[in-house]
């Protein structure tokens, strides 16, 4: 097999163990990590597609989602802030109200 | 077997143990450690792969910005060790066999389809950084500049969100 398809089922993997992730963790910042992983696997799959089909679009789009991960960053990290701040807790089982 | 296949299978198996860590680990700096390796892996993996630009911005972007941001706010609030509780128990249970199937499904799915590889034109891959460059700002300008609105709505609502007392 080539390198590419290697790299694409590494993608795959690392995206199952987001998600795993993303299920298990009971810490607010740890899901949010996890939620991150989920973006590096798909990037890693847009890298490999774009060189099997020896497209550079694919590599264009990997810009955009590095882009939005950063500003979702930004904004989750004040969400949670602002979480913890009210509820005194990181644990996701405390905070089940929509009410802050 | 060649060196670069071989340099994949080093950074494919730092990238994997680093994710099983993030899960593993308790207290969530540990998980942000393994993060970063997992990210500092991929962009080897990136440039194997050809993709040099994205390297660079995958260590200045995300080991570099995002994760200093993750590791501010775990000092911030304190983070401690996460507490198991009755649901996440059950969650093992649920979670554990949906995680499993979907990895498995989404490999399945990828390895075994029948995808025409080399369909496209056929870009060099050496002067890929130049081309990408060059596409970013004629073809796709517009997207690109729309996210420079994102971004910049991204920081508003991050200071507002973090600065008002609910």
């Amino acid at each position: 097999m080539q390198l590419e398809a290697y790299a694409v089922i590494l993608s795959a993997v690392l995206f199952g163990l987001g998600a795993l992730g993303f299920v298990f963790k009971r810490n607010i910042i740890t899901i949010f990590m996890s939620i991150e992983l989920m973006l590096n696997a798909v990037n890693l799959s847009f890298v490999a597609f774009s060189r099997i089909r020896a497209l550079l679009e694919g590599q264009v789009f990997v810009f955009f989602v590095i882009v939005v991960a950063a500003a979702e960053a930004a904004v989750g990290m004040a969400i949670i802030l602002q979480v913890a701040r009210n509820r005194h807790s990181l644990n996701i089982e405390r905070i089940d109200l929509l009410k802050l | 077997m060649n060196v670069e296949t071989i340099l994949f299978f080093i950074l494919a198996a730092a990238a994997l143990g680093g994710a099983v860590n993030l899960i593993a680990q308790t207290h969530p700096i540990h998980s942000a450690l393994s993060l970063i390796v997992v990210m500092v892996a991929l962009a080897g993996i990136y440039l194997l792969l050809g993709a040099e630009l994205l390297a660079a911005v995958q260590i200045i972007v995300y080991a570099g910005a995002i994760m200093v941001l993750f590791v501010f706010i775990i000092m911030l609030l304190n983070a401690g060790v996460e507490e198991r509780t009755a649901i996440s128990r059950a969650a093992t249970w649920v979670g554990l066999p949906f995680g499993v199937i979907l990895t498995v499904v989404l490999g399945w799915r990828i390895a075994f389809s029948q995808a025409p590889a080399h369909t496209g034109p056929g870009v060099d891959m050496v002067r890929a950084s130049r081309e990408l460059s060059q596409m970013l700002f004629t073809s796709y300008v517009f997207p690109f500049e729309l996210t420079s609105i994102l971004i910049l709505v991204a920081i508003l609502g991050a200071v507002v969100l973090a600065k008002r007392d609910f």
